[in-house]
């Protein structure tokens, strides 16, 4: 393997932005026929390095050989047609063109001039089946599910005659099945050859899939390792640079207790609830205090659940009962004047106002549920904001920056904060943790497990079933739109038991990962 | 392991259509039951020569709400095209009062509505700046450089022109104008290049996604130029066929134009958001216009503002279906 030449040489690279220095003298590199994983928490530099590479950004120092040349490329297009392609976590293909065309956009084949729609149906058919997918190609992209699309940019990005593919976190929106696809096309592109540069926040793909792994962290170079060499926790510690018995520390004193919190009236209870074409009618009693953990993959209805329970979606069956007194609650204002609140699985959309200010993101609830005439005083919104930039260590840790200057991680705090800040009886938090890094992801697990002490009721969401298990008292299992299990989270409850609930009936043991 | 196979997808009977052509659909029923009524109403209505008038009524309409079009299908919009319209026919009358060669007449007058064009669509991308200001810009600029020619209207006399406005060409019993071949070629040549021309493809991927499609290495900034241009081009032929039309040039003509064609496009079923559309839908909408005011000469008791009534309530239906359709796709 060490006389191979590898195809891409990044060195010395720094990258400043102003009051940051997101990328300081980072080395990586790339070998042919090799998943190489990229790995960091948010704010290492990983997004930053990929950018450098694929010249949306310019760099300050260093130089980038690809095939032994030095290359500097003037943006992705570019990069793109030297044979270094992109494939992004968020689709990016036009979803009301046909899938054929998202393939060939730009290079269609041509027949005297017109573009021959004959041929580039049939190109593109060929270059979905190397990837073993066969779907109508003349069919909008957009009514195929984001699995589907994903593939459809792996496609395209590999039908440019790529020799690097960069995979940026392709995986984060897709279940179990869907991954376990994804990752057999990686190999199979890996072995014809390709080098693929893998993002992704889940260690088991990257065990699974990954020759080689670079760390990072807060833009500098930790190490590179080859897969085999670096076990887990190793790898984590390289992540996070602390050591990382936080987690365990999580276990013992979450010191979960299904018989306390049972006790006593419930806070909130589903009576048969339901609603036609989302979620088949189910009964769910939260008390006050309890983590009830709701398992189950993408497009089970966990999400669905939540939205009935804050109102998002009306029920056309069955009733809610909130302390003791049947309830019907229309919208999410109804919703919030009984103190529920919904931390939404997607804070970019339906969730956070980008250019807003991280105060002016946290307010808004509370300036919600006060009604616009009396609005917080300036001194008492600075105080609860600072209070709760502290309690949740929002970095960085200015009030006044927009949002969406904030890495994932963080974001997500800014919406748990502002949700906190109106100090609900019931949280809901659908996948609060997706997408952000393991620090950010135990400071947030711990603050569940506090809140539920402090008598929080918890309804939370994920598709992790390991954090699922660790906060929970009791797991509700989804499958097929349908409430199929309630697990009281005792001893006996392992990932084991609860996959199978997920998996009961039809579904085959599709899972390996969760 | 097993995988369950992706990409599953029910299949589709024969008899459904799929969801991007219902809007057209949509108009193309209406026009029919319109038409439908005009023949049971009316007994003169059923001679074709009816549908022939339409066309001869709105060429310059049609011509115009065919630029429309591609700005609306990249998402744009582009309120300078009656004002465009409107100099395009100016300028002709005057050059024509001052003697000067017909050709030259017609190749300077097809210029100003391109340039302009092109100058806005330079502003709307470099300066990235919302289209509809800046071809508001352009409507006021333009109808300024109508009144500054001349404030009152000037008539063409010249003998190309009076030709053009005058020949016959027939079919049959009837006759269709000049006006209608070039709008009718404008149509087709407009057709090809959304369907068959990389231009025409990537106004489409634009208007779906103009990041995705800045990141699938599209030219996104010489295709949203592009089509501001074009859409003066068409202003421009519309110009000189509505000059054919009314054989003069007056200042205040086409005012409010933009807004018929914008209604027209919408009404053919093309999504103000941009991405999905096509030139037949936009055909259909002007037809859906010509047979309203049709209709309304027929009966001769109502007021031509009953044009306008009709078109609002219909522009209503249109994008809450468009609205039904987008919904159901989710």
């Amino acid at each position: 393997m060490s006389q191979r030449h590898p195809v891409l040489t990044m060195t010395a690279i720094s990258k400043h932005f102003p009051g940051v220095r997101a990328l300081d003298g980072v080395d990586f590199r790339l070998f042919p026929g090799e998943v190489h994983a990229l790995m960091g928490e948010n704010g290492a530099g990983k997004s930053t390095l990929i950018k450098v590479l694929t010249g949306v950004y310019g760099t300050d120092a260093g130089t980038i050989t690809l095939d032994g040349t030095q290359v500097s490329f003037t943006g992705p297009m570019q990069a793109a047609a030297a044979g270094v392609s992109t494939v992004y976590q968020e689709v990016n293909l036009c979803t009301n063109l046909s899938v054929a065309e998202n393939i060939f956009i730009g290079r269609e084949p041509r027949r005297g001039g017109a573009i021959n729609w004959r041929q580039m149906r049939r190109q593109a058919q060929e270059a979905l089946a190397r990837l073993d997918l066969h779907i109508d190609v003349s069919e909008l992209l957009g009514s195929y599910s984001l699995a589907v699309q994903q593939m459809v940019a792996i496609a395209r990005a590999v039908d440019v005659q790529a020799r690097v593919l960069i995979l940026d976190e392709p995986t984060s929106s897709l279940d179990a099945d869907e991954v376990a696809q994804l990752l057999r096309i990686m190999r199979q592109l890996r072995d014809q050859g390709i080098a693929i540069l893998f993002v992704t926040h889940f260690l088991d793909q990257v065990y699974g899939i990954a020759d080689r792994i670079t760390v990072l962290r807060n833009g500098r170079l930790v190490g590179e390792y080859l897969t085999a060499d670096l076990p887990q926790l190793a790898l984590v510690e390289k992540m996070i640079g602390k050591e990382l018995d936080a987690l365990e520390q999580l276990d013992s004193e979450a010191g979960k207790d299904p018989a306390r919190v049972a006790e006593g009236s419930p806070l909130v209870e589903a009576d048969g609830l339901g609603r036609s074409g989302a979620v088949a009618p189910f009964s769910l009693t939260i008390h006050a205090g309890e983590v009830v953990g709701m398992a189950g993959l993408l497009g089970s209805g966990r999400t669905e659940v939540a939205r009935l329970f804050f109102g998002a979606d009306r029920a056309d069956k069955g009733q809610l009962v909130v302390d003791g007194k049947p309830t019907t609650i229309r919208n999410p204002i109804a919703a919030i004047d009984r103190d529920i609140a919904f931390c939404s699985e997607n804070r970019r959309t339906e969730g956070l106002i980008g250019e807003l200010s991280v105060r002016e993101n946290i307010i808004l609830a509370m300036q919600a549920a006060r009604g616009w005439l009396r609005p917080v005083p300036r001194r008492k919104q600075d105080e609860l904001v600072q209070r709760w930039i502290e309690a949740l260590s929002i970095r960085p840790a200015d009030p006044e920056r927009p949002v969406r200057n904030l890495s994932g991680g963080n974001q997500q705090k800014v919406l748990l904060a502002r949700w906190l800040i109106t100090e609900p009886r019931l949280l809901i938090l659908d996948e609060p943790t997706r997408g952000i890094d393991i620090g950010a992801k135990t400071e947030i697990q711990r603050l569940v497990a506090q809140l539920s002490d402090g008598g929080m009721a918890v309804l939370f969401i994920s598709a992790e079933l390991e954090e699922v298990l660790r906060l929970s008292h009791k797991v509700a299992v989804m499958r097929d739109r349908q409430l199929v299990a309630q697990l009281t989270n005792d001893e006996s409850l392992d990932a084991d038991r609860v996959m199978r609930a997920i998996a009961s009936g039809a579904r085959q043991e599709g899972l390996e990962k969760a | 392991m097993t995988t369950t196979p992706l990409a599953v997808r029910a299949d589709r009977a024969w008899w459904r259509v799929p969801q991007r052509h219902v809007p057209v659909l949509a108009t193309f029923v209406l026009l029919l039951v319109m038409y439908g009524v005009g023949v049971s109403q009316y007994r003169a209505f059923s001679n074709i020569q009816v549908v022939f008038n339409i066309f001869i009524d709105n060429g310059f309409l049609l011509v115009v709400a065919v630029g429309m079009t591609f700005v609306i299908l990249t998402g744009g919009i582009d309120l300078s095209v009656g004002s465009v319209v409107a100099m395009t026919a100016m300028v002709s009358a005057s050059l024509l009062r001052d003697g000067v060669n017909p050709a030259l007449v017609l190749v300077v007058a097809l210029l100003i509505g391109p340039t302009l064009g092109f100058a806005m669509g330079c502003v709307i991308h470099f300066f990235d700046i919302q289209p509809f200001i800046v071809t508001l810009a352009g409507m006021f600029f333009a109808r300024g450089m109508c009144t500054w020619i001349s404030s009152t209207s000037i008539p063409i006399t010249e003998g190309f022109w009076t030709s053009a406005a005058q020949e016959r060409i027939r079919i049959g019993e009837n006759f269709v104008s000049v006006s209608v071949l070039i709008a009718l070629a404008v149509v087709g040549v407009a057709a090809f290049t959304l369907a068959y021309t990389r231009l025409g493809r990537n106004v489409y991927a634009i208007g779906g996604n103009p990041q995705s499609a800045l990141l699938m290495g599209l030219p996104v900034g010489r295709t949203k130029i592009a089509v501001y241009t074009i859409s003066g081009l068409c202003s421009a032929v519309g110009g000189i066929l509505l000059s054919f039309y009314t054989l003069s040039g007056a200042p205040l003509i086409a005012v409010g134009m933009e807004l018929d064609v914008i209604a027209a496009v919408v009404i053919g079923g093309t999504l103000l958001t941009g991405g999905s559309g096509y030139v037949f839908g936009t055909v259909l909408g002007v037809l859906v216009l010509g047979v309203i005011q049709t209709l309304i000469t027929f009966d001769g008791t109502l007021s031509s503002w009953w044009t306008k009534i009709v078109i609002g309530a219909l522009l209503f239906a249109f994008i809450l279906l468009q609205r039904l359709v987008g919904i159901r796709k989710k």
